[in-house]
């Protein structure tokens, strides 16, 4: 029997090292990258949970993030993409034409 | 036996973390680290019950969304990641630092805060009874994320298309 | 687990071991008596020929004594790892595919499938759809502009036959109920009555007794052959099988993504093309073939048949071997069936090969759908 509080432990490192991925990398991709992980560790959370209480929400919602996230990263790398087509770098730092 | 293929699972889920985080000189390299997560993390869906979430994962995300991240970086052929490591440094170590204690704080809260598992039927996460509650209860939801794929797709070509100027 | 271990050493040792060279020796002259040449029958050992059936063996040999060359600045990691994730997805495909049905001796009960998993059909896709890596990886760590564009075809090739593949065999789910390989095998070990359609629509009351032995076996191609041929397409143009090989296109592209592999590289890339041959025949023949299936005979009247001679475990024993023989005659018929489309179709261009998916199968699978549903709904209960 799989332990859940291990479980949701996998889930709460996951969802840290996507955070500290998502600050700390400067190339666009990556940032993607981990906010897809951060999708991930909360699937596995809800998954985890869903089998704690035997009840099925958790998985019809973890459906619902994955084509979230799917379709999150098809416009995402569009525009990432157009991006680069336009400015040559994938550093995030330079997309900052809008910054004060 | 199945706890030891969780914690075999749940090793290489962190290591394909680690290794799509840390890695600064290829991003190839970071996306391949990222579907060794993917894969793992459906191995520990089937673990715990959850059989078509599980291969949905390994199917959808593995398969598809990762081939397009690893399309991107290929056809895009991305160099070296540049940067002035004394202004990251200081950012990085940051966000490390905070991470770590909300790990560790995390970690503390949940800590014998669950009970035992409920007692569950033998098909619980089949896809018979995640079918029928898709097509059921959660109809609308289902309806509505059909909706919003059509969207993202309709955007994606729009993005995608080349100006013709 | 002793008995888990015996199947997975059937399977190594029929199918790869055995198999695999014949089919490379059945392409050659599969291709030579269909071109109305001799085929490569060359290689002897001490003086004999027999038919160039020693030719595996030459080859075996050449690609294991060739040089392993990594074209500079590769990413040598990748290069050396593609042809293994190639082959993963063809070996694992066949930890789910029944090829014997259940039986009982004495006691126990022998189910002849590595892994019976409820949700077999699924774990197939899900594996399947991660031999696209192979195909990418390999072209993108050649460091070499056709072989790049050979990923690039393989890779958008694939995700779309996947998305078709699955919805082809929609039907073939609604009717048989189940996405478990076994439970298929022994839906289709039944017979249905091919005038019964009559009687459902109506137009006679009760169909007159002799006509019902005019009988078909309850086998997937006769109930859904749309989707038959919906899936066979789908499932070679995603395992890149010629006439769909147009990421690997020998006169356009110059092997596409295998170009930079040579030796045994190349002969693994080579084996997991050439498994993937008897892994379509095993899928095919166990959801539209009838599996282990004897047309006519099921696995009672057989056992029944045979008991009074020689006893319930002899009869059993005998009825496996006859399954077992039965589904590799069904699997060597997919194998020759597809090497003879192979052989026959001129290769596709490849937007001929898009267009096909999204504009032909796509919307045929959703039409079948269509169709078996209001099918099903009209007979009330197929099942």
């Amino acid at each position: 029997m799989v332990p859940i509080e291990h479980a949701i432990a996998l889930s709460g490192i996951l969802f840290t090292i996507g955070t500290v991925g998502a600050i700390a990398r400067r190339n666009l991709i990556v940032v993607l990258m981990s906010i897809e992980l951060m999708l991930n560790a909360v699937n596995l959370a809800l998954v985890a949970f869903s089998r704690l209480w035997g009840n099925l929400d958790g998985q019809i919602f973890v459906l619902m993030v994955i084509v979230v996230a799917a379709a999150e990263v098809a416009v995402g790398l569009g525009i990432v993409i157009s991006l680069f087509r336009n400015r040559e770098s994938m550093n995030v730092e330079d997309v900052s034409l809008l910054k004060w | 036996m199945s706890v030891l293929f969780f914690y075999v699972f749940a090793a290489l889920a962190i290591a394909g973390a680690l290794g799509m985080v840390l890695n600064t000189r290829n991003t190839v390299a970071a996306a391949l680290s990222l579907v060794v997560t993917m894969v793992a993390l459906g191995g520990v869906y089937v673990l715990l019950g959850a059989y078509l979430i599980g291969a949905l994962q390994v199917m959808v995300y593995a398969g598809a969304i990762l081939v397009l991240f690893l399309f991107v970086v290929m056809l895009l052929n991305l160099r070296r990641e540049e940067f002035s490591p004394q202004r990251q440094l200081p950012t990085k170590i940051a966000a490390a630092v905070i991470g770590l204690l909300f790990l560790l704080q995390f970690l503390r809260l949940i800590d014998g805060a669950f009970g035992a598992p409920a007692a569950i039927p033998a098909d619980f996460g089949g896809y018979r009874q995640v079918g029928t509650a898709l097509f059921t209860d959660y109809v609308l939801a289902f309806e509505a994320t059909s909706l919003l794929l059509l969207a993202a797709m309709v955007g994606a070509v729009i993005l995608a298309k080349r100006r013709i100027d | 687990m002793l008995v888990v271990v015996l199947k997975l050493l059937f399977i190594v040792l029929v199918i790869m071991a055995a198999f695999l060279p014949i089919i490379t020796w059945v392409e050659r002259k599969q291709s030579a008596v269909m071109q109305d040449r001799i085929g490569a029958n060359r290689a002897d050992i001490l003086g004999l020929r027999i038919l160039g059936l020693f030719h595996p063996i030459a080859d075996v040999l050449k690609l294991f004594t060739k040089e392993d060359v990594v074209p500079a600045g590769a990413n040598r990691v990748l290069h050396l790892l593609a042809p293994v994730i190639a082959m993963v997805p063809a070996v694992m495909a066949m930890a789910v595919v029944p090829y014997g049905g259940v039986y009982r001796f004495g006691q126990t009960e022998l189910s002849l499938v590595v892994a019976d998993i409820d949700w077999g059909m699924l774990y197939i896709f899900a594996v399947g759809s991660l031999a696209t890596y192979g195909a990418v990886l390999a072209g993108w760590a050649s460091n070499n502009n056709w072989s790049l564009l050979g990923a690039m075809r393989a890779s958008s090739q694939m995700i779309s036959y996947e998305v078709t593949m699955g919805l082809a065999v929609v039907g073939i789910f609604m009717v048989y109920g189940t996405l478990r390989l076994p439970e298929m095998a022994i839906f289709q070990d039944q017979t249905f009555r091919l005038l019964g359609f009559l009687e459902l629509l109506g137009l006679v009351e009760a169909l007159p007794v002799w006509l019902d032995w005019i009988r078909l076996p309850m086998w997937g191609i006769f109930l859904q052959p749309l989707g038959f041929i919906l899936f066979l397409t789908c499932i070679m143009a995603e395992n890149k099988r010629p006439p769909f090989d147009a990421p690997e296109g020998e006169s356009e592209i110059v092997s596409g993504y295998h170009l930079e592999y040579s030796g045994m590289r190349f002969g693994l890339f080579y084996t997991s093309e050439f498994l993937e041959i008897p892994v379509i025949g095993m899928i095919v023949a166990t959801l539209f073939l009838g599996g282990w299936a004897i047309p006519f005979l099921s696995q009672e009247t057989i056992i029944g048949f045979v008991t009074p001679v020689f006893g319930e475990g002899v009869a059993t024993a005998f009825c496996m071997a006859l399954h077992v023989a039965t589904f590799l005659l069904k699997v060597i018929l997919m194998i020759w069936l597809q090497m003879s489309l192979r052989w026959t179709l001129p290769r596709f261009r490849y937007d001929q090969v898009m267009d096909l998916c999204w504009k032909m199968i796509l919307p045929l699978s959703i039409a079948n759908v269509l169709l078996t549903g209001a099918a099903m709904l009209w007979i009330g209960g197929l099942r």
